[in-house]
């Protein structure tokens, strides 16, 4: 189906693609099999200028939106949602600093950012606290010049990779959700290390650890925002980076039903190819049919969001939740398609169902979109 | 540091059909590429200009078409392209494309290094680099797999053999053609594609060149072709594995067996 999408939207699309055929594909099932990080392609990726795809000019970057991110991670996503996933979080950690920071922390950051000589990393998720996000136990203290941090993230990805960490510490405790701030942490900070890499059942190319904060002093200047301000800065990065992760989905489908389709013209059972076979058709054109419906929905909520539209909770929410099922779904069904074969490590629609899951579970688990869901419904009907 | 790097448009040999009719190559909607070999040339003249300053021209002769390439070449890293077109050009062989290209060079004017790809994978003659430094009386050395030094003084490259390697110390400036091991070329940035878009690529006629009517295009190619034809198949093969003193065995026995 034709986006309408200008002759540089076009540019951008083809060059992430270049990147996923050249790039990406070739070494997708060596990286998943060695649970190793993509650090060479990351490197292609920043000479093909995609890190500044959503930068300012002015610092850098080429100063795309939403709609921009959306389309890179979409055809990455397409040779492997482990790399594109390294790529989205370094988008992810850095969008604190866009929303609520400084011009000097702008100045500082992004023009690395945008040419792609450092890496970022978001850091919100600790053992206690996961959906419920008011459980974070890490502290700030601010000491003369400096804060001083205290406190283990979890599951942050990009750890131990990334030079830039965006950290949600608690300044006021006492004061709950509005005692959070977030602070830019740098690799070599004193007291700033990093914890195991986990072993995940997918997205193994991109990296996942624990960063360990002990006693770590930083200067007073790297605050974002007000103190205070934390977790609604929180709130705001996760509506806007959430149409990356479906589109995340939308890609990872695309390549689900490529190789479900092409397998079922080629595979002969009973004397003919199997997609002669109505149920085996019928199942790639539900593929079909939910995957083109994903992408228009998040095309629509990225575009709407990157109109610097006022309410965009909902639009974020609905867009990760319906592409990211839709994923689960497709690549399973292309398991099916592909049967046994499909079962094996030689195909790689296994690794693109492990690779589906986290769609579901990350960034926010579609049960708690559906919350976000429900709850701006109740809102808009505050008068029925 | 200058660097011309000479870039051929070719069909894209993956969908390449021989017209039985005519022996010629059906050319009719196969598409047109950057021939791989000048990709890793380009490459390396881009790395040369990122690590010691300098300019990266690409140099083409071909139809108006072959623009494209340029453009892709710019899209790369390089910073300027020049398209060697003209009518009177056709038909050339390599050599009328060596006179010509070195016409088109000399009308440019300085430059430091020059780099090739090995072959066009078209034509897989390798002349062209070769004749191209003779016309140019400039020191060449082809199949390079690595540029080890280069700077103002001159250059050490490899040149790959069949055996392993030579290495060759070259004065400036000089010609060389690439192997594809030499690099792993870059995907065009965006950047790159924005600025290609607009450059203006210049073009270059027989007469901005002086060319000499009887060096250029058909009636300059000293090589007519006869006949174009497919190989028969090679007959039976085998193949002895086991150790070396094992395959001696057999093949002694198989030799026999002949007599
Ligand atoms: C590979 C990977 C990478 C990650 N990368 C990052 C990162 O870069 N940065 C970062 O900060 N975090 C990251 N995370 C953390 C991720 O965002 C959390 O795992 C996620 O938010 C869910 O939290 P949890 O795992 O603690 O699950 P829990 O919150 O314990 O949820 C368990 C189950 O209960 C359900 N549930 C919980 N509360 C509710 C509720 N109120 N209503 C309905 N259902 C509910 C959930 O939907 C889920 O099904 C990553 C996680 C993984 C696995």
């Amino acid at each position: 189906m034709d986006y309408f999408l200008t002759e540089e939207q076009q540019m951008i699309v083809e060059t992430a693609r270049e990147i996923a055929r050249e790039k990406i594909i070739p070494l997708r099932a060596e990286l998943d099999e060695k649970n190793e990080f993509p650090t060479s392609i990351l490197m292609d990726m920043a000479k093909a200028d995609l890190f500044g795809v959503f930068v300012p000019e002015e610092f850098g970057g080429l100063g795309g939106g939403c709609f921009e991110i959306v389309l890179v991670l979409e055809e990455l996503a397409r040779g492997c949602v482990g790399v594109a996933t390294s790529f989205a979080a370094n988008a992810l950690g850095i969008y604190p600093v866009m929303i609520a920071g400084s011009q000097e922390q702008k100045e500082r950051y992004l023009p690395d950012i945008a040419s792609g000589r450092k890496w970022a990393a978001f850091g919100l998720t600790e053992s206690n606290a996961g959906s419920d996000a008011s459980g974070v136990r890490t502290t700030a203290v601010l000491d003369g010049d400096e804060w001083v941090l205290n406190g283990t993230k979890q599951w942050i990805t990009n750890g131990g990779e990334a030079q830039i960490y965006s950290i949600v510490a608690m300044t006021d405790p006492s004061k709950g959700p509005r005692g959070a701030s977030i602070f830019m942490v740098e690799d070599g900070d004193p007291g700033f290390s990093y914890g195991k890499k986990e072993d995940k059942m997918g997205i193994r190319a991109s990296a996942t650890r624990e960063l360990i904060m002990k006693d770590c002093r930083i200067p007073k200047d790297r605050l974002v925002g007000r103190k205070g301000t934390g977790f609604i800065t929180v709130m705001k990065t996760l509506d806007i980076s959430r149409p990356g992760i479906a589109s995340l989905g939308v890609g990872l489908g695309q390549a689900a039903l490529d190789e479900a389709v092409v397998y079922a013209k080629q595979r002969v059972q009973f004397g003919r190819p199997i997609i002669s076979f109505q149920a085996v058709q019928h199942m790639l054109a539900d593929m079909a049919i939910q995957l083109e419906a994903a992408r228009a929905l998040v095309y629509a909520a990225a575009r709407h969001i990157g109109s610097n539209a006022k309410n965009i909770s909902k639009a974020s929410s609905m867009c990760k939740v319906f592409a990211s099922d839709m994923a689960m779904k497709v690549t399973t069904d292309a398991v099916q398609v592909l049967g046994g074969y499909g079962y094996m490590k030689e195909y790689p629609v296994e690794k693109m169902m492990r690779d589906a899951k986290i769609l579901q579970i990350y960034e926010g688990t579609n049960q708690i979109q559906r919350n976000v869901i429900g709850q701006e419904l109740n809102k808009e009907y505050a008068s029925a | 540091m200058d660097i011309i790097v000479c870039i051929k448009q070719v069909p894209d040999t993956k969908d390449v059909r021989l017209d039985p009719e005519t022996n010629t190559m059906a050319r009719e909607g196969v598409e047109s590429i950057m021939n791989p070999f000048d990709r890793h040339a380009l490459e390396e003249a881009v790395r040369i200009k990122e690590n010691l300053g300098g300019t990266v021209t690409a140099l083409s002769m071909g139809p108006p078409q072959a623009e494209a390439v340029l453009r892709e070449a710019i899209s790369c890293g390089a910073d300027g392209g020049v398209l060697v077109s003209d009518r009177a050009f056709a038909g050339a062989d390599t050599w009328a494309t060596s006179y010509t290209l070195a016409k088109a060079m000399v009308t440019l004017g300085n430059f430091d290094l020059v780099l090739c790809g090995k072959q066009a994978i078209d034509g897989d003659t390798a002349q062209v680099g070769p004749g191209l430094a003779t016309q140019l009386s400039l020191p060449y050395l082809t199949c390079v797999q690595k540029i080890r030094t280069i700077g103002d003084s001159g250059l050490v490259a490899e040149r790959m053999m069949d055996d392993g390697y030579d290495v060759v110390q070259l004065p400036l400036p000089a010609l060389l053609t690439v192997v594809k091991d030499i690099n792993e070329p870059r995907v065009p940035s965006l950047k790159g594609k924005m600025r290609a878009k607009k450059a203006e690529i210049r073009v270059l006629r027989a007469a901005d060149i002086h060319a000499d009517e009887k060096c250029i295009g058909l009636a300059g190619s000293p090589t007519k072709v006869v006949s174009v034809f497919s190989p028969k198949p090679r007959g039976n093969r085998t193949v002895f594995t086991g150790s070396p003193a094992e395959q001696v065995e057999q093949l002694v026995a198989k030799l026999k067996g002949l007599l």
